[in-house]
């Protein structure tokens, strides 16, 4: 349902964001050119059946052909995407994993000098914009101290249809500036998140219960009150990897990371349509895959719903 | 040598601008193998106390003063003390089973993970021992139970996979922070036979906190009475209860409803400063009273509910009979009882007579109208003016963003949109000194009233339209019972002298016993019997009710 909101957006990108012929073809094109053209392309059908085919056709992967470049979308997408998906994967693990350590932390220690410090430096994280924050890094790393890339991916090793920049060390230098610049912003949320969900849930009578059988204060924060925790951390998160790959074409545009958001910033410049509508179809297809598996996750997490479920079923 | 002492506990709680002392200097043994009830009104310190022992004193409260040595080892010497005392010799139950779960582990993973934390035994070993335990609290099917989680057990069975997991590393000492107070008659005859059961078998050290009278005088062999953090009054169960020294004591004992008597009025010491006769009604001066009719005000036909769980799919298999083919008639004037235990569908049948839920089937009448069969708005406005209902819990039944005069008059102004502001200002402060509050009061708002004055406030609210008939549903169960006291005075009051046909739902049988003239009582929204209240408590027909009456603990079984 989703899926097809977006398409038809994106495909009405095609007719309404200028005359696509004139964008296709020269000044010196007669009228009947024109007009032939249009008919061959389909152009002249009514618009239910362009979309239909215009759905068809995303379906199997067919964006058309690249305004700018001449080249089929699909190409460059695919050959686009590895880059952006590594780039997405790191910095929504340095997200997860840095920002639950340190909101387990700051939820625990609610006093100390340290949590004041994590939660001053996380809302700046917040309040500075995604690219003030990547220049600030180049400036940093690679124009004072020299020690890692300001753009690019570095070497990258070609694995069939993927190419890869983790297997070569200036490929891994590459990617630390603009996934950490790119986790900053999430990573403050899944603190504030953690950290809340833990001062509440250390507050519950389950956990005042678990003290009181002398459990081990480790196993608390760990075992009981995390585990809860995580569960609306993981909605959160899961939205959360959707507005990364968003966020990725202001990291990618200053990192000049060759990813997806990079082509999707020229192709805008240059009005090439067929990539920008493709770009729309596969964000919304990241989000619905992301939505869905966060479902997932939450039947193996919460086993309320597991019997919910299971009850539904049986 | 005493096994737990007490010694001049004081507990601290140091707000912003005040410190509030929750325990002062509080004395109190207790022995191997007794059960030590200890009780008091809510802010008495009773809790407090308990979780003192265990060292588990919500922030910022704090001990300030005196010792707590248990079996010879100071509590707060060390605080190491306390980790190895927690679960292996103190086991501590909260009140209520659905929070002291943790949801997302197994009940299996939970007791394995308390008895390996206390006693070396491999997985194997440790398991063998939770499932003996579950069998020993009652738990039929132990074996494959132990993988459900807690949301898979009913309100009672939690209860005791709650005290499974206290007791599972064999503490001498178990603290009952009001054990029964979530759930209904029948199971809390059952947890509390099972704490007596094994203080007896393990020879445990008990302390029942609670404030409920009646569970003191049947399991606990000695009290000790507690007031705005005082212990009042320390003895044997049966002289605190029959010869109390202290004058709260006497006044908390006097509150309690009797369950073998009626009578007319509850005795208040406290507060009680008016003559008697004296009426302070003043609302009766604009009062059409209405002479009462020898008629049924309300006739319930057949009446049916029920809740499809699912919204989609209307199948049979999911849906819930909450009600099942109930009838019963209230005469003018009378207060009508409805009794039952949680799920026995009295608040729905409430609910259906205030025309907040649609039968799925039967009619009801008011003054001899079918109000079911009643389409347009303005002719049920009619019926809503007539019918009033005070609800359960005086927290959320009242919106706590309005003043106090602005709730009562909300009705005024929606029945006579007409009426002027001085009128309305003159209708609420009669209002307000009916139900026994200052005129004052009206300027304020909810959240700076007690839980007993708000109920008052709900009841302002439902006298504003005039009814001729008041539903109360369970109106003191979140009430103390001497606050309770003067809320059912209240409302005798208003019924005799106002004319008013009441409704009293209740899952209360004492309080029933005093507020009623006729009782049904309702099992699983079937009805069991109808009959009066004196004959209903002498010759039960029903077997469910003799069995309500026999499990209702009775403060006079004292006495025996």
């Amino acid at each position: 349902m989703v899926m097809l909101v977006v398409a038809f957006v994106s495909f009405s990108l095609f007719n309404f964001v200028g005359d696509p012929i004139n964008n296709m073809v020269g000044e010196e094109t007669s009228d009947e050119e024109r007009a032939e053209l249009r008919e061959t392309l389909g152009l002249t059908d009514p618009i239910y059946v362009q979309f239909t085919r215009f759905v068809g056709n995303a379906a199997k992967g067919n964006f058309g052909i690249s305004y700018q470049l001449k080249r089929p979308v699909s190409e460059l997408i695919s050959e686009r995407l590895p880059a952006t998906i590594e780039l997405v994967l790191i910095s929504a693990l340095i997200a997860l994993v840095s920002g639950t350590l340190l909101g387990v932390y700051t939820g625990i220690n609610r006093k100390g000098f340290l949590s004041d410090l994590i939660l001053a430096i996380s809302l700046l994280g917040v309040s500075l914009p995604t690219f003030v924050i990547g220049i600030l890094f180049i400036y940093l790393f690679a124009v004072i101290l020299g020690i890692l890339p300001s753009f690019g991916r570095g070497e990258v090793v070609s694995l069939g249809y993927w190419t890869t920049g983790f297997l070569t060390l200036s490929g891994l230098k590459a990617i630390i500036l603009p996934s950490v610049t790119l986790s900053l912003f999430q990573m403050t949320y899944i603190i504030r998140l953690v950290r809340a969900e833990m001062m509440e849930i250390l507050q519950t009578d389950y956990i005042k219960f678990a003290r009181a059988r002398g459990i081990s204060e480790k196993s608390i924060h760990y075992k009981h009150a995390l585990k809860n925790g995580l569960i609306p951390v993981i909605t959160i998160a899961g939205i959360n990897i959707g507005t990364l790959i968003a966020f990725s074409i202001i990291t990618e545009t200053v990192f000049q990371w060759p990813g997806m958001g990079f082509l999707f910033i020229q192709a805008v410049q240059f009005v090439d349509i067929p990539i920008m509508s493709a770009y729309l179809v596969f964000i919304a297809f990241v989000f619905v895959m992301i939505n869905f598996i966060v479902d997932i996750l939450y039947y193996f997490i919460d086993p309320r719903i597991r019997v919910k479920a299971e009850a539904v079923s049986g | 040598m005493t096994f737990l002492k007490i010694n001049n506990l004081s507990v601290n709680y140091e707000m912003r601008r005040e410190t509030v002392y929750a325990a002062k200097k509080v004395n109190i043994n207790v022995e191997k193998g007794e059960i030590l009830g200890l009780v008091g009104e809510s802010g008495s310190g009773k809790s407090t106390v308990g979780n003192a022992i265990i060292n588990l004193i919500d922030e910022p409260g704090k001990v300030s003063g005196g010792s707590i040595i248990l079996d010879g080892t100071d509590v707060y010497e060390n605080p190491e003390n306390i980790l190895k005392l927690r679960g292996k010799k103190i086991g501590l139950i909260f009140q209520d089973p659905q929070t002291s779960l943790n949801p997302i582990l197994t009940i299996g993973e939970q007791l394995i993970e308390t008895i390996q934390t206390h006693l070396k035994l491999n997985t194997e070993e440790a398991k063998n021992k939770a499932i003996n335990l579950l069998k020993e609290v009652g738990i039929k099917d132990a074996e494959t139970r132990f993988n459900n989680y807690p949301h898979q057990f009913s309100g009672g069975m939690r209860q005791r996979v709650v005290i499974s997991l206290a007791l599972c590393c064999e503490p001498e000492l178990l603290i009952a922070d009001e054990p029964t107070t979530a759930l209904d008659v029948s199971i809390q005859s059952q947890i509390l036979d099972l704490i007596k059961r094994l203080t007896k078998e393990r020879n445990l050290a008990v302390i029942l906190i609670t404030h409920d009278m009646g569970v003191i005088s049947e399991t606990t062999s000695r009290v000790a009475v507690m007031k705005n953090g005082d212990l009042v009054e320390i003895g044997p169960t049966k002289e605190i209860l029959t010869k109390p020294k202290e004058i709260y004591t006497k006044a908390l004992v006097s509150s309690v409803p009797p369950t073998n008597k009626k009578i007319d009025r509850f005795k208040i010491i406290e507060k009680e400063n008016k003559t008697q006769g004296e009426t302070n009604i003043k609302i009766l001066n604009r009062w059409t009273k209405k002479e009462i009719i020898d008629q049924d005000l309300v006739k319930v036909k057949n009446l049916s509910k029920t809740f499809d769980d699912n919204f989609f799919t209307e199948s049979t298999k999911n849906s819930v009979m909450a009600v099942e083919n109930v009838s019963f008639n209230i005469k003018e004037g009378e207060s009508f009882g409805l009794v039952g235990e949680s799920g026995s569908g009295k608040s729905t049948i409430a609910k259906m007579i205030v025309n907040l839920y649609s039968p799925s089937a039967g009619d009801i009448d008011f003054d001899n109208v079918c109000i079911t069969k009643i389409k347009s708005n303005k002719e049920m406005m009619k019926f809503r003016k007539q019918i009033q209902m005070i609800f359960q819990d005086p927290y959320s039944s009242l919106n706590g963003r309005l003043k106090v005069k602005d709730i009562v008059s909300e009705p005024i102004k929606l029945h006579n949109p007409s009426i002027s502001s001085r009128e309305i200002d003159s209708y609420i402060h009669d209002l307000l000194e009916s139900v026994e509050l200052t005129q004052q009061s009206a300027e304020r708002y909810p959240h700076e009233f007690s839980g007993g004055q708000r109920q008052r406030i709900s009841i302002a609210r439902a006298l504003a339209t005039q009814p001729r008939l008041l539903v109360c549903d369970e109106p003191t169960s979140a009430l103390d019972v001497s606050i309770q006291a003067q809320i059912l005075n209240l409302l005798k009051d208003l019924q005799e002298q106002l004319n008013l046909t009441i409704l009293f739902i209740s899952h209360d049988l004492p309080v029933v016993r005093q507020m009623c003239d006729r009782i049904a009582v309702l099992k699983n929204g079937k009805l069991c019997e109808i009959s009066k209240t004196e004959e209903l408590f002498k010759n039960p027909s029903h077997d469910y009710t003799k069995e309500l009456l026999t499990l209702m603990p009775k403060i006079e079984s004292i006495y025996n």
